[in-house]
């Protein structure tokens, strides 16, 4: 379908596609089987000036949307879904700098970010903090001119390999969620440690850690915003980064669904194509109806936050919630329409489907986005009356 | 530095017509990109760019569609783009084509270096290059499969030979033509591309440098093409067994049988 792109936009499409097509898809069963980092991917989209599209030029990037980003997640999750969460995740931590950090901050790493030359990781997970990010234990005590940092971050994207981390850790244990506040980290930090690598189902080559910090000494200007904003500013950005992971899903369906449809037009059982036959036909049918409506909702929502709009929560969650849904049932379809050829690892779907898994459970399960959508209808109902 | 990269755009299907007056390759209609083997040529012109700084130009001759290819070759990092296109050029064999380019190339006037890929794709002489290097009474290397060490009047090189490489000091301003070992050729950047889309291409025609007119296209061309195929395949040989003088004995009495000696 034509959504109407701009010369710009459609130029940054081709550009991941090419990249995708050319550099992705060729190595994406190797990294899955070894767990590897893309840092070979990674080169070439900061050579392709990618990995700045959505950083303003004044810090060396492009001021891109959320929109093109959402283009290029999808073009590389439509190859690797592991690859395009790294690139994604990159993101991820550069926002909440970029959105709520100061001028000097933003001087500071934004343009080695939009040269590709450091990466980012966000780290607010905790072992007995998910769904529940309230529940964050990891402590920032002010001593003098700094934070001492003590805790522990789960399943961080881009753990170990990124150098930028923004970290939610709590200034004011008794404020709960209002003594959360948010600092940058950098890898080498006196007391800032890794632990484990997580083994993963899916999106295998992208790097799972915790992140450990043992009187972790962060300078006070490192602090992003000001004391207490630290979970305002986790929320702000997870609803910025949201259709990422809703493009995410529609890149790895589209990719199923293409693989499935090729089979079945090769695939000769009872002397024909198994493409003959409508029972394939109609799930051919149902896949691509379904993946051309998350795209069009994803698309929408991404160009909804980039007119400017102030509150975007319930559509974010909108985006991912429906977008995931889709990939994991699509996936599972080409599986199917693939057979014991599917299930096995010689064909690209068996992955798609393990890599479509996580995004109905990362950057808020698709039932934390339920309650996002409904508490937003709900509190628009209150002032109906 | 100053370097000029030999760029050609060449049909990408396999399916190359001839045209049956000219004898020469029908480039239009079919969808154009660079020439594989000249992408290895602009990686390595804008590497030493990189390392060194300076300019990069890339100089084509061609139909008018041409220009898609420059502006492929700007989206990768070149500089500028010189297009030669007139109608008078069509037809060109390969001493035309170098006497075109070196004639576009005096114009420049400034450079250091030129490269070329080995080849093209489409007519795989590999006589452009080294042709036009004698046009403009440089130095060159074929084959260069690496660059080791770039000094302000000369450059060492790796050169291919059928078994191994020849190390070797060519002075400058040279030519090198380039084989696909030098390095892999990048995709094309956000910023490249966007300046590709803007950007002016020069476009010079046969009134725009120096030429003589009877040294240019079809009437400046000594050869055609006069047919294109894919030569039969020879039956296979037979392998003779045996110790030496056995062989030699089979031998000789299969050369009398068939009449040879």
């Amino acid at each position: 379908m034509n959504y109407f792109l701009t010369e710009e936009q459609e130029m940054i499409k081709n550009l991941a596609r090419k990249i995708t097509d050319e550099k992705v898809i060729p190595i994406r069963q190797e990294l899955d089987e070894k767990e590897e980092f893309p840092w070979e991917v990674l080169k070439v989209l900061s050579q392709s000036d990618l990995m700045g599209l959505f950083i303003p030029p004044e810090y060396g990037g492009f001021g891109f949307g959320c929109f093109e980003m959402c283009l290029v997640i999808e073009e590389l999750s439509r190859g690797c879904g592991g690859v395009a969460v790294t690139f994604a995740a990159n993101a991820l931590g550069a926002y909440p700098i970029f959105l709520f950090g100061n001028e000097e901050q933003k001087k500071k790493y934004l343009p080695d970010v939009a040269r590709g030359k450091k990466i980012c990781a966000f780290g607010l997970t905790e072992a007995e903090a998910g769904s529940d990010a309230a529940a964050i234990r990891t402590s920032a005590i002010k001593q003098g001119n700094e934070y001492i940092l003590n805790g522990t971050k789960q399943w961080i994207t881009n753990g170990g390999e990124a150098d930028i981390y923004t970290v939610i850790a709590l200034t004011d244990k008794s404020k709960g969620i209002r003594g959360a506040s948010a600092f940058i980290l950098e890898k080498g930090m006196d007391g800032f440690s890794f632990g484990k690598k997580e083994k993963k189902m899916g999106i295998r080559c992208s790097a799972t850690r915790e992140l450990v910090f043992e009187d972790c000494r962060v300078p006070q200007e490192n602090l992003i915003g000001r004391e207490g904003m630290g979970f305002l500013i986790a929320m702000k950005t997870l609803d910025m980064t949201r259709p990422g992971i809703g493009a995410q899903s529609v890149g790895i369906a589209q990719g199923a669904f293409e693989e499935a449809l090729k089979y079945s037009r090769e695939r000769k059982q009872f002397g024909q194509s198994i493409s003959s036959f409508q029972a394939i036909q109609h799930m051919l049918a149902d896949m691509a109806t379904q993946i051309e409506a998350a795209r069009a909702l994803v698309y929408a929502v991404a160009r909804f936050i980039d007119s400017g709009a102030k509150e975007f929560s319930r559509e974010s969650a909108m985006a991912k919630l429906f977008a995931s849904d889709i990939a994991m049932n699509v996936t599972t379809n080409a599986v199917q329409i693939m057979g014991g050829y599917g299930y096995m690892r010689d064909y690209p779907v068996e992955k798609m489907m393990r890599d479509a898994k996580i995004t109905q459970i990362y950057e808020g399960t698709n039932q934390i986005q339920r309650n996002i959508i409904a508490l937003s209808l709900i509190k628009e109902a209150s002032s109906w009356r | 530095m100053e370097i000029i990269v030999c760029i050609k755009q060449v049909p990408e299907s396999t399916e190359v017509k001839i045209n049956p007056q000219t004898k020469t390759l029908v480039r239009e209609s079919v969808k154009g990109i660079i020439n594989p083997f000249d992408m290895y040529a602009i990686e390595e012109a804008l590497r030493l760019k990189e390392k060194l700084g300076g300019k990069v130009t890339a100089l084509s001759m061609g139909p008018p569609q041409a220009e898609e290819s420059l502006r492929e070759a700007i989206s990768l990092g070149v500089d500028e783009a010189i297009l030669l296109s007139d109608k008078s050029f069509a037809g060109a064999d390969t001493l035309a084509t170098a006497y075109t380019l070196a004639q576009a190339i005096k114009r420049i006037s400034q450079f250091d270096l030129i490269i070329c890929g080995k080849q093209t794709m489409d007519g795989d002489t590999a006589q452009v290059g080294p042709s036009l290097a004698e046009k403009l009474g440089i130095p060159h290397v074929a084959y260069v499969r690496k660059i080791n060490e770039v000094k302000t009047d000369s450059i060492i090189l790796e050169q291919m030979v059928e078994e191994g490489y020849r190390r070797i000091k060519m002075s400058l301003p040279g030519l090198i033509t380039v084989v696909k070992e030098i390095n892999e050729p990048r995709l094309p950047s956000l910023r490249g591309k966007m300046r590709a889309k803007s950007v002016e291409i020069l476009i010079w025609g046969v009134n725009d440098f120096n030429i003589e007119k009877e040294k240019v296209g079809l009437e400046g061309s000594p050869t055609q093409v006069i047919k294109i195929f894919a030569p039969q395949r020879r039956k296979k040989g037979e392998i003779l067994q045996g110790d030496i003088d056995s062989q030699v004995e089979q031998l000789v009495n299969k050369l009398k049988e068939s009449r040879v000696i």
